[in-house]
């Protein structure tokens, strides 16, 4: 018998309350399930699909779904391992991520998890699709080769800052982040520094200009500690 | 400036005022828009973001979701090419081909003279009477090399699109073989009639104390039980091809607490090959009207929506005629036939050119304007659809299908077809046969069968269920159509034996990788991904490791993936590699790994740049080998 509020992810009892989901339950226990799209600050938006579980042989995304008393979760398996490094492998292709030259490497979050799940080459045929970069605001600029479509900067900007600074525009492949000015540049929508929105990116889209490199590659967050051991990531160059 | 703004306005308002300037019909709207303006103008984006209270960028969003939306200048003409399989068997790329080159355009691009934008689209439901177009989203079919001569000569003309002749727009029924449903002569209402008689009666026995525990005699809804028992007792499963019993779907939504319950009908039939909805709509609306009236009075719905796909743009206006009818038979409205309670009302809405809104609950986030965007599931619409309110959404077939189980009694219904399959189920046969179109059979029939009604010969392989479908080989023609065997939501493509079976399934895998919504990694990047790899097999640079590659990227999109495209996307090719294995072996012209990248190809742009083509243009060892 199992008692009742817990479930089982791989061999662990992770008790829950009736609101939160697998990964939210499993995250207050100190359990890592690998994400992107997930912000514990944010609704889950389920799209990048690295923190699928298996649940009796059906797959799920454990940010949005539900546990129930005694379900059993597998998550840390070889299987879904390799399933979801084949996915930051398409996340790596899809953009144009040269981290080696990124002022986020060391606080990506897409970087981080790619290390955890042992990722050494990007596997598939490069897409180089051509997104330029949009440097109109004074304080911020905005990387769109980084984008992996994650929605958190919509919903920041939308839930919290109560502005509707981003959108995702397009279908498909040719899925991309928009903002909301007429010219089509951050300049001329009403994002500003202090914007919740300007704090989320979990790689390196929107960055505050003039202080990339301040801290040094080799002590940033996940140089410190791998993204397993940090339970919510945040990015110190902000 | 004032001047462009006023001008938007000008067309804009009365949209807006037809639609109540709700934010909910914001497609509707832009839809509207378009129309009338050829493109989503800047200027009508920004008077509709201040007129709707949307962020302009959720409008873009909106907008550059659906294909047949265009932000840009496309030209007084806009002219797609259906490019299913079918469309290509019958000769459509040659017409393509043809047309471009006597305007002078390129696929994809507008002329510069702004006369006209040629492209290809997704299958347009036409595969019975191709190859076939949409001119400014008007269907034309049969195009045959005269035909593609004399539109030319209209559109270089610039002779408006409604002052083309009528013969290019006609639209056949092409119905081959009838059974309960096509030859049912149906009467408007008499299946609702048939539901009130059994709520009298119902409610009479309640009175004298027979399934009191059923039936409250005071409320309506409870009176309409008696239909809904009839729709379980037939054992009807939707007819979309997922096959969930309609009774049930009925009854969870009508157990759901809302504020108000819906009613919507799945009309965005884009499952390459099957064009059976295009044929109920056009000569059985009223079966379909009246089903969605029978759902609502179980239910307790007022509004109910017909979502139509934007490739059937041509039958709005006489759907809206039905409607109007119905209402002065005061068959929709208030107090239907003399029902007091009873107020129900159907509104079309239009799609444009999105595959993935005929899954349930992205149809639904396009009915509320935004981006047809699947949801996260649970909670499924029976208890938070539309607006987040309880919503049955069925297919036209299953809605067709329950005005007849009205009128006749579930019990005759389940006893056509088979056990666990009741009733009959309308094919669109298409492809290698003489007599394409639709075939009417009880559940069960074999795929033999068909292909020997439908004139097919020499027949390699059977494409049931369009490409999220079944791939069937010779061997198998003796299977039987039904849930327990090769479920179907009615596409039935045919392929003799000339057929290239590695073509058709690229063919499939383009339209996957088009029509992926791109919300979720797997699908987004797979679908693209797999398409590429297709290519390369298709240029020659395949070796036996793409081959393994390709089997590697079906497993995962299969497990991953957010809805049905994605975990379907991979079906055309899994399935023809197991039958028809040689199609993609032959095309493995090299023992070892080949990359994709050919620098030779890659230089083609720098010639086309500088005009030449000579030898000292071209990579040596390319030059040599030709």
């Amino acid at each position: 018998m199992t008692q009742s509020n817990s479930f089982i992810l791989d061999g662990a009892t992770i008790p829950y309350t009736n609101e939160q989901t697998i990964i939210q339950a499993a995250m207050a226990a100190g359990v890592y399930i690998p994400h992107l799209c997930y912000n514990p600050e944010f609704k889950p938006h389920g799209s990048c699909k690295l923190c699928t579980v298996k649940i009796k042989g059906r797959q799920v995304a454990s940010c949005t779904e539900k546990p129930q008393a005694g379900m059993v979760v597998e998550s840390n398996t070889k299987e879904l391992n390799d399933e979801r490094r084949n996915l930051l492998q398409m996340l790596f292709v899809e953009g144009n991520h040269f981290c080696p030259s990124c002022e986020k490497s060391g606080d990506c979050q897409l970087q981080a998890t790619a290390y955890e799940l042992d990722m050494m080459s990007p596997h598939f045929d490069h897409f180089y699709p051509d997104r330029p970069v949009d440097a109109s605001h004074p304080d911020y600029l905005l990387d769109f080769n980084r984008c992996i479509l994650c929605s958190i900067c919509v919903s920041a900007s939308r839930d919290v800052d109560g502005k509707n600074v981003f959108a995702l525009a397009g279908r498909g492949i040719n899925s991309h982040l928009v903002v909301n000015s007429k010219s089509g540049d951050l300049a001329d929508t009403g994002f500003s520094a202090n914007d919740k929105a300007a704090q989320v990116c979990p790689v390196g889209v929107i960055l505050k200009k003039r202080v990339g490199f301040a801290i040094p590659i080799g002590e940033r967050s996940f140089d410190e500690k791998p993204i397993s051991a940090t339970p919510h990531p945040t990015v110190k160059g902000a | 400036m004032v001047s462009s703004l006023n001008m938007h306005k000008q067309y804009l308002d009365p949209i807006l005022r037809h639609r109540s300037h709700n934010p909910n019909s914001l497609l509707q709207i832009l839809i509207g828009a378009q129309e009338i303006y050829g493109f989503i103008h800047s200027d009508a984006i920004d008077y509709l973001s201040s007129a709707l209270g949307l962020p302009r960028a959720m409008i873009e969003g909106v907008a550059s979701f659906y294909s047949f939306l265009y932000l840009s200048p496309h030209g007084e003409y806009r002219v797609l090419f259906s490019d299913n399989i079918t469309d290509r068997m019958q000769g459509n790329q040659d017409l393509m081909q043809s047309l471009c080159n006597q305007l002078w355009v390129e696929p994809g691009k507008a002329s510069e003279d702004g006369l006209l934008w040629v492209n290809t689209t997704s299958c347009t439901g036409m595969c019975d009477q191709g190859p076939a177009m949409l001119v400014n989203n008007i269907a034309i079919n049969r195009l045959t090399q005269d035909r593609i001569d004399r539109i030319c000569e209209l559109i270089r003309e610039h002779v408006p699109v409604s002052d083309w002749p009528a013969e290019f727009f006609a639209i056949e029924d092409n119905i081959r073989r009838r059974d309960i449903l096509l030859n049912s002569h149906f009467q408007a209402g008499s299946a609702l009639k048939a539901a009130f008689i059994r709520a009298e009666a119902a409610t009479a026995q309640a009175s004298q104390g027979y399934v009191a525990h059923m039936i409250d005699p005071a409320g309506l809804d409870r009176a309409a039980d008696a239909t809904l028992q009839e729709i379980k007792i037939s054992k009807l499963r939707g007819r979309g091809g997922a096959g969930f019993s309609t009774g049930m779907k009925w009854e969870f939504c009508r157990n759901a607490n809302g504020d108000a319950h819906y009613v919507v009908c799945n009309a965005d039939e884009g499952e390459p090959g099957t064009f059976k909805d295009r044929v109920l709509l056009n000569s059985y609306a009223d079966l379909v009207f009246e089903g969605m009236t029978l759902c609502a009075y179980v239910i307790g719905a007022k509004k109910g929506f017909l979502y139509l796909r934007g490739e059937y743009r041509y039958l709005l206006e006489p759907l809206q005629a039905v409607l109007q009818r119905r209402r002065e038979q005061n068959l929709l409205g208030r107090g239907i036939l003399g029902q007091a309670e009873f107020e129900f009302d159907i509104e079309i809405h239009l799609g444009a050119g999105a595959y993935i809104c005929g899954e349930e609950s992205a149809l639904i986030e396009s009915l509320e304007g935004k981006r047809g965007t699947p949801r996260n599931r649970p909670p499924y619409p029976v208890t938070a659809g539309y607006l987040n309110q309880p919503t049955v959404v069925s297919n036209v077939e299953t809605f067709a299908s329950t005005s007849l189980i009205s009128l006749h009694g579930g019990a005759w219904y389940a006893s056509i077809g088979t056990e666990n399959s009741s009733g009959s189920k309308l094919f669109s046969v298409s492809g290698d046969c003489d007599y394409p179109g639709i075939y009417e059979y009880p559940f069960g029939v074999t795929v033999a069968q068909v292909l020997a009604d439908c004139g097919a010969k020499n027949t390699q392989a059977v494409q049931i269920s369009g490409p999220s479908g079944m791939c069937i080989a010779a061997h198998e023609f003796d299977r039987r159509i039904s849930f327990d065997d090769i479920p179907t939501a009615g596409a039935f493509m045919v392929f003799d034996q000339r057929r290239d079976m590695f073509e058709v399934a690229r063919n499939f895998v383009h339209f996957f990788a088009h029509e992926s919504c791109g919300f979720c990694t797997p699908c987004r990047v797979g679908t693209a991904l797999l398409s590429n790899m297709m290519d390369k097999l298709n240029e020659g640079q395949g070796s036996p490791y793409d081959l393994a590659e390709i089997e590697k990227l079906d497993s995962l999109l299969q497990s991953m993936s957010h809805c049905g495209l994605g975990r379907t996307a991979c079906n055309p090719v899994l399935h023809t590699l197991a039958k028809f294995r040689p199609a993609y072996e032959c095309r493995l012209s090299h023992k070892e790994f080949v990359p994709a990248f050919d620098l030779d190809t890659a230089l083609s742009q720098a010639r086309r740049m500088t005009g030449r083509d000579d030898a000292g243009a071209h990579l040596e060892k390319n030059h040599d080998s030709k």
